[in-house]
């Protein structure tokens, strides 16, 4: 497999982590900072802290107020987000290559030196407290939501994006209190993927990151998952179906193996799921089974949305492809999946922003960057028996399930 | 890069961008054929057939298709709009002969009675979704009252009854008529060669009946309208706002596109300042849409009920700014800075290369390089947005709610 993925990684001496992949092949360069700040840290009662952070970063920074800080961005053509996961803020941005050094100035002033004025503290809220409202009307968004903090309780359920109830609790010090305790280099990771200089990238870095204090990890609250049977009502055309069951971490040896387990579940269009529930019986549009799996555990997540009366027979016919998954994996099958993580990992080579951010996140979760020769290798070594031995090992048990929509189903 | 054109006997028109430094190429058919082109007995026929053209053609079944698709790692899918529907994929180079046999052999689908009937639960499952997503429902009412009278305000899933009454006779006659070689494009993009694609189009698209489209083209007629449809049980009004602009052939569409991201941008716009950043709602931007022989400022507005009035104004207030004293050096400088960033990003993709090119060939048959985009955009002038706003006067035509509120 042609490659060509030499990633180099650098520690700074405050423990900030620097990855860098060098792409000849593109004229630009994309970058993704972790900071450990996202909403495990909200502390109990003030889901929604993360969140209103975040808003209020981009709301003045160093020597620019908001709209002199967006004027900069647009003149360098850096197209930039932030936004708020479990463990971290994530800041992305991606530009021609010759930008990169002058972005990098911005982004430091934007998650070293925002301001916090009491000015921009109403709107933030107000702004955080809209796109909560917005997820209320969009139930297929609210159901995957909803079943992440039921299935796997907190920290790692805890909404990301905070909860209405909680946000009138979160006041200015709050946010100046997450920012203190969450903004620092250790746990940082900072991924740039593109037509890039390394050691003048590292230079860079180095003068405008190698100042920052280490600290020392909030504490994270902690409280069980469940219910395991729940129903939101809501007078809908749809029902939504969230379903959960408990899989392994991405660390575990058996990895490779339950993805592909998953991926002959729900990877393509010749998958089981969308198979069975959608071209055989027309029971629904949307159907999806995704394998979420953290540092020290995974779930898979379960997905359909189907028309109220015909919500239950979904559900039913869901839960038998999941409890029959184990038996006559063929090896076509189980080439489908090879072939389409194969393509779907070299064409990431295209992606400067892909990249950057898959680099972040693989070492956070694994505390290494995966080679794609790496990948390669582990999905050649499984084969039909080895799928077929762990999802008997791995059965689907201890379900969770969410219904949105007017009358809940059951489990038969 | 390089560009290759032709036109074969039948009238398929190829179009290709090869480039040796990608990993992937880029393929797609663009059928001129959507709801615009359906007559009101056959209302989302278009959609619906894009679905049918996945369950098999020729002796291949809907799982054969599904399967062999997977087979070659596929990143594949097909949509439906007023005007176009496409059929496309990205592949690593060594599969682009059998997904080249694929895609060209799922636009002349088997269009079996049995298939028919499972995909039309299928479709009335998507329309019950998008039942649930206001966001979506305000669009298509909007472009229903805007374009009312003309064919841009049909409905590109139809409704629950003209989907139920639709039989499958008539869509293969719809198809007949429609997938007819002149009234299709193929285009390419990425790591290929020209010679590797005129082999291919030669054995399997010699043979696809000649012929072109039939579509009517005339400019829509708007008149004002306000509305607003109560719907209790969200939490956000969600508004759209329809203005009409220039049509797909002007060239006045960079303008225009410049203008809309001026005035509503995801950031750094005049409504992300006034609306946005203050917390006044979550959704405000503003953008263009082109058509054939139309074209519509289209504007999106979500956010409480209570200040869905004062946002409206808002809006107003800097339409009627714009009007009145033109734009800033530094909102065109930065705007232009913008959009050639992101041409250029996108560009570093086939699959993003693949809808401009497809684009730019559908509605003007033209050819436009990066360069050449780039060089447009820079060539804007002040004076070509003024009198783009007093050629498109920025009134609000077309107001359109959905939510709790019963009027503003």
């Amino acid at each position: 497999m042609n490659t060509s993925d030499t990633i180099e990684s650098h520690k700074l001496d405050n423990g900030l982590t620097v990855l860098i992949q060098h792409m000849p092949a593109v004229q630009s360069a994309a970058y993704c900072l972790l900071i450990p700040a996202g909403s495990i840290y909200d502390r109990p009662g003030k889901n929604g802290t993360a969140s209103v952070t975040c808003d209020m970063l981009t709301r003045g920074a160093g020597d620019r107020d908001s709209r002199q800080l967006a004027i900069a961005q647009d003149s360098l053509g850096l197209q930039s987000g932030e936004s708020v996961q479990a463990k971290h803020i994530k800041f992305s941005g991606a530009t021609l290559k010759d930008n990169l050094p002058a972005s990098l100035e911005i982004l430091a002033d934007i998650a070293r030196r925002p301001h916090f004025s009491e000015s921009q503290f109403a709107p933030a809220v107000s702004s955080v407290k809209h796109s909560l409202l917005s997820i209320e009307d969009e139930p297929r968004q609210k159901v995957m939501i909803e079943l992440k903090r039921r299935c796997e309780g907190l920290p790692w359920g805890k909404p990301t994006d905070g909860s209405l109830e909680d946000l009138p609790n979160i006041s200015l010090d709050d946010v100046k209190q997450h920012f203190e305790s969450c903004f620092r280099p250790e746990e940082t990771i900072f991924g740039i993927a593109g037509n890039v200089d390394s050691a003048k990238t590292i230079e860079t870095i180095t003068k405008l990151f190698g100042d920052w204090k280490p600290g020392t990890e909030p504490e994270v609250e902690i409280s069980p998952a469940g219910p395991d049977r729940d129903h939101i009502k809501l007078e809908s055309t749809q029902t939504q179906i969230g379903l959960a069951y408990p899989s392994i971490s991405i660390n575990d040896p058996d990895y490779y193996t339950a993805w592909a387990a998953v991926s002959i579940l729900s990877g393509g269009s010749s998958s089981r799921l969308f198979t069975e529930v959608r071209e055989k019986r027309g029971l629904c549009y949307a159907v999806y089974a995704t394998l979420g799996s953290l540092r020290d555990s995974g779930h898979v997540l379960c997905y359909a949305g189907t028309t109220v009366d015909r919500a239950q027979e979904t559900l039913d016919v869901i839960l038998q492809v999941i409890n029959d998954l184990s038996q006559n994996i063929t090896d076509e099958e189980l080439n489908r999946c090879k072939a389409g993580a194969k393509s779907a990992l070299i064409m990431q080579q295209e992606s400067s922003s892909g990249r950057a951010s898959r680099i972040a996140r693989d070492w956070f979760l694994r505390d290494r960057v995966v080679t794609l020769d790496e990948i390669h290798d582990r999905l050649e070594a499984i084969t039909p028996q080895k799928i077929s031995d762990y999802l008997n090992s791995h059965p689907a048990e201890h379900l969770t399930l969410l219904t949105i929509g007017p009358t809940p189903l059951e489990i038969k | 890069m390089e560009f290759h054109s032709q036109v074969l006997p039948n009238g398929l028109t190829v179009i290709a961008e090869t480039n040796p430094h990608v990993h992937s190429v880029g393929i797609g058919f663009f059928v001129k054929t959507g709801s615009r082109d359906e007559t009101p007995e056959v209302a989302g026929v278009s959609h619906f057939l894009e679905h049918m053209a996945f369950k098999g053609f020729g002796n291949m079944t809907a799982d054969d298709v599904n399967q062999q698709f997977d087979d070659v790692g596929a990143s594949y899918n097909a949509s439906t709009s007023e005007e176009v529907t496409q059929f496309y994929a990205a592949i690593l180079p060594e599969y682009l002969p059998k997904t080249f046999e694929l895609l060209s052999g799922i636009i002349y689908p088997s269009l079996k009675e049995e298939d028919f009937k499972t995909e039309k639960q299928v479709i009335l499952e998507e329309i019950g979704m998008y039942d649930d997503l206001p966001g979506f429902t305000v669009y298509e009412q909007a472009m229903a009252a805007h374009f009312r009278g003309h064919p841009l305000g049909q409905s590109i899933l139809g409704t629950p009854e003209s989907i139920t009454a639709l039989t499958a006779a008539q869509m293969r006659d719809y198809h007949a008529d429609q997938y007819r070689a002149g009234n299709i494009i193929l285009a390419v993009a990425g790591n290929t060669s020209w010679e590797e694609i005129l082999e291919l189009v030669d054995q399997y698209c010699a043979k696809w009946p000649a012929g072109g489209g039939k579509r009517s083209v005339f400019p829509a007629k708007t008149a004002p309208t306000r509305h607003f449809q109560l719907l209790s049980n969200i939490q956000q009004e969600h508004v759209m706002i329809m203005i009409p602009a220039p049509e797909a052939h002007s060239p006045d569409r960079y303008a225009a596109d410049i203008l809309a991201m001026i005035i509503g941008d995801d950031s750094n716009s005049r409504m992300f300042w006034d609306i946005i950043d203050p917390g006044h709602a979550d959704s405000a931007d503003f953008g263009y849409a082109e058509y054939d022989g139309s074209g519509a400022f289209l504007s999106y507005l979500a956010g409480s009920p209570e200040e869905t009035a004062a946002n409206l104004e808002r809006i107003e207030t800097i339409l009627k700014q714009i009007a009145a004293d033109g734009i800033t050096d530094e909102e065109l400088e930065q705007a232009k800075n913008k959009v050639s960033s992101r041409v250029v990003l996108s560009s570093e993709r086939p699959m993003g290369r693949l809808a401009s090119l497809g684009g730019n060939w559908l509605y003007r048959e033209e050819y436009r390089a990066v360069k050449t985009d780039l060089e447009t955009i820079q060539s804007i002038t002040k004076d070509d947005l003024d009198a783009l706003v007093k050629k498109w006067p920025l009134d609000l035509t077309t107001v359109y709610g959905l939510g709790p509120l019963e009027g503003v």
